[in-house]
């Protein structure tokens, strides 16, 4: 098993929670990791992205060769289509379709979502609205997480394991709504493909 | 077994702390400072009474470390690589001085620039120093080498060099513990004179500095972290040097890398093990991330012998990190990448926060110097830098540490008059009080505008050493109270804090503003913390 995952937003959108999560779940299950965090100067609104690695053999490089991620998982939809050469021909690209806009000359949305849509493996929804709607709007990420999640080859049961465990520090409501929203985001992706 | 999931800086962190330092001493940069945060946060780290202190520069730090190895104790300072080059004083003297408890000194280089303003490789600064050095591979490598570097520096008396780079630094993987070990007792050096380098001193203390060098060499010949890997086809020898060795295996499925791999880790570099793959093939590829340091050794000025590839010719990039696309392509290797990025992908680069104090500093200086023209003021280092894109636009340079009121007072020397210098708090006692000195006693007229945000910002929030008492510094160095203000950075205060700036262009000496506010990052971080409190 080997998954190369490529995770992308803005700084602040909290891609490293997302990270976090896989990371527990894979190191509970007795794999390799490694993951490539963007600490520093590139955190402050400006695009970050993290090299996540997971392996039952040993991990070479931290980096992930370009052409040969399995999975973009973006926050952000113009993020996802910065690391597209990073993708290998069969990997899938998960996006947020919510913008964030810090920049003058984003582009149209309906531009982003015509090179999104032009991919062959993609799953793009609107995390912000949905994470909203179940009462959370600072979990999308978690959303985006569940979207993902049929792509990863971890069982669903050890990736919930491991947003209890990390959030369960923040009290029960808390674990309780992003499982929630976790759950809707794998919905959409069951739905799509 | 205990397996623990952790950045490259935070295994040096743990490593430290489990080879009984008594202290780590540190002025933060980008990719080293996670090394004393981690420090800094541990509960073990607290209950052994390990100091952990985020000083005022690197050299301070730099001698820091050397005074608490003097008395017997071990001790590890850290910095991003152009901090060596302050540290760099104190750094190659104490090769000259020795050590006495272990001192490991740890440097952390940042190819490609990912947050610096070079991509300096600070092996060359360990060859300079004369001094043994060490260079991981991976997270594992990082922790075993703090534990085996201080091994070393006790053996020999001498200071050693770790060497990472970004890639390492700020990656996480699985690290297995070893060990605990006890702090040393104070104890003086058995011969503290050698600390006196006066020339008579020196001269001898450097004699056998220089007699060291084979013991040096011998010792990495026998070190693990150096592996000859020998390989059936001797077309091609590889040398790895760093994590130039994961870029290689990651090309092999399994790791079946055909070509006989020398893997250097640690230096002086040991000439037998070169040899032997010099001899046995008949090309070199040398894969090292960083400058051309072992290849430009390899070739010589003549370049004569066989045929050595690498950054030099071209098979490599000259310039920025190894990734195992390019070690593919040096490799001959086919490298095919994914769909290009959409035209419409717009950049993203970063930008000062909403809301934050330097915005309403620079808007006010911008409109202050107007009537003057562009390219007046000389700024620094930290988040103020950001003042250099668009919207903003307000400066003309950013070089080092303290190059600001210097700068400024060069330019103004030569006769640009106003001459503006903006510089941060944490900044100013970094390297600027020195230069304010010089200003003062030339009375050259310059503007100084430190930028108070209670922080070391752009690093993450450390404290800062003056932050709130920047006005007492500058009156004692002798800035005249008159031309001393504080004014508070908030868009209401816009058109008075824009006329004392220019009042204080026009003054012909040296007066300094003091914009205080503090950062929103930290200022929010404070209130959260203080809610959870309650
Ligand atoms: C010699 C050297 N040491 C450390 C750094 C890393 N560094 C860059 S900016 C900065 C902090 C600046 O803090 P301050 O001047 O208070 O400005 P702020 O970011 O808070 O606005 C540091 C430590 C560096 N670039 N050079
Ligand atoms: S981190 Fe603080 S100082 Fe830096 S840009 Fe943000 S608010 Fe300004």
């Amino acid at each position: 098993m080997k998954k190369d995952i490529i995770l992308a937003g803005v700084g602040g959108q909290g891609i490293l929670s997302i990270a976090a999560t896989i990371g527990l779940a894979a190191v509970d299950m007795g794999l390799h990791l490694k993951q490539a965090e963007v600490h520093g100067m590139s955190q402050r609104g400006g695009d970050v992205q993290s090299n996540l690695r997971i392996s039952d053999k040993e991990i070479a490089s931290d980096l992930i060769p370009k052409g040969k991620a399995d999975i973009i998982i973006s926050v952000e939809p113009m993020e996802s289509l910065r690391y597209l050469p990073m993708l290998s021909p069969e990997g899938w690209l998960i996006t947020n379709t919510t913008p964030y806009i810090n920049i003058p000359n984003y582009p149209p949305m309906e531009k982003v979502m015509e090179e999104i849509e032009k991919l062959p493996h993609q799953v793009a929804l609107d995390a912000d609205k949905i994470a909203k709607d179940l009462g959370s709007g600072r979990s999308a990420n978690m959303v985006i997480l569940g979207a993902a999640s049929p792509f990863l080859d971890i069982p669903v049961e050890n990736l919930e394991k491991a947003i209890t465990k990390l959030f369960t520090p923040k009290g029960e409501e808390v674990v309780d709504v992003n499982i929630k929203c976790f759950r809707a985001g794998r919905e959409v992706s069951e739905n799509n493909s | 077994m205990n397996r623990l999931l952790l950045l490259g800086d935070e295994a040096i962190a743990q490593a430290g702390i489990d080879a009984g330092i008594s202290g780590v001493y540190a002025y933060p940069g980008t990719p080293s400072t996670e090394i004393t945060e981690y420090i800094l946060a541990s509960k073990e780290a607290r209950e052994k009474n390990i100091i952990a202190s985020w000083t005022t520069n690197e050299k301070t730090a730099m001698e820091a470390a050397l005074g608490m190895s003097y008395a017997g104790k071990r001790a590890m300072v850290c910095m991003k690589h152009v901090g060596l080059n302050v540290a760099a004083d104190p750094f190659i003297n104490s090769a000259i001085t020795g050590a006495n408890g272990g001192l490991i000194v740890l440097a952390a280089d940042d190819p490609s620039m990912h947050s610096s303003q070079n991509e300096q490789d600070s092996r060359f600064y360990g060859k300079f120093a004369m001094i043994p050095m060490l260079e991981p591979s991976n997270q594992q490598e990082a922790y075993d080498m703090v534990i085996y570097g201080f091994d070393l520096s006790e053996k020999f008396k001498i200071p050693v060099l770790l060497r990472i780079t970004t890639r390492l630094a700020h990656s996480r993987a699985g690290v297995v513990l070893n060990g605990k070990r006890e702090q040393n007792k104070v104890g003086l050096p058995e011969n503290y004179r050698r600390f006196i380098l006066l020339p008579a001193i020196a001269r001898r203390q450097y004699k056998q500095l220089l007699e060291q060098q084979a013991a040096y060499e011998d010792e990495a010949l026998k070190s693990s972290f150096n592996q000859y890997i020998d390989g059936p086809d001797k077309s091609k020898g590889i040398i790895t040097c760093g994590l130039g060795l994961n870029y290689l295996y990651e090309n092999y499925p399994d790791r079946n890398v055909p070509f006989p791999v020398l893997k250097i880790g640690q230096y002086p570099v040991p000439t037998e093990m070169v040899r032997k793959l010099y001899n046995e093939c008949e090309s070199i590829l040398v894969l090292e991330d960083g400058y051309p340091f072992l290849e430009e050794m390899l070739r010589g000025l003549l370049n004569h012998g066989k045929q050595i590839n690498g950054r030099m010719d071209g098979t490599v990039p000259r310039d920025g990190e190894l990734n195992p696309n390019i070690v593919a392509v040096a490799l001959g290797m086919k490298d095919e990448w994914g769909n290009p990025i959409p035209e419409i992908v717009a950049p993203r680069p970063p930008s000062l926060c909403k809301g934050c104090p330097h915005i309403f500093s620079y808007n006010a200086l911008n409109e202050a110097i107007a009537e003057f023209g562009k390219g007046r003021v000389f700024a620094d280092i930290g988040c103020y830098a950001l003042g250099a894109l668009q919207p903003y636009d307000a400066i003309s340079s950013c070089v080092d540490m303290g190059a600001s009121i210097t700068m400024a007072k060069g330019a103004a020397d030569a006769g640009l008059v106003p001459a503006v210098a903006v510089i941060g708090d944490s900044t100013f006692t970094h390297s600027g009080m020195t230069g304010l000195l010089d200003a003062v006693i030339d009375n050259s007229p310059i503007t100084v505008l430190v930028l108070d945000n209670a922080t070391t910002a752009m690093t993450g929030g450390q404290p800062s050493s003056a932050s709130g008492k920047i006005e007492d510094v500058c009156l004692a160095l002798g800035v005249e109270k008159e031309h001393i203000h504080v004014i508070n950075p908030i868009p209401k205060n816009h058109e008075e804090n824009m006329n004392i700036m220019k009042k204080e262009l026009l003054y012909k000496g040296v007066s300094v503003i003091i914009p205080r506010r503090e950062c929103i990052v930290t200022a929010t971080k404070r209130l959260k913390e203080k809610r959870k409190v309650k």
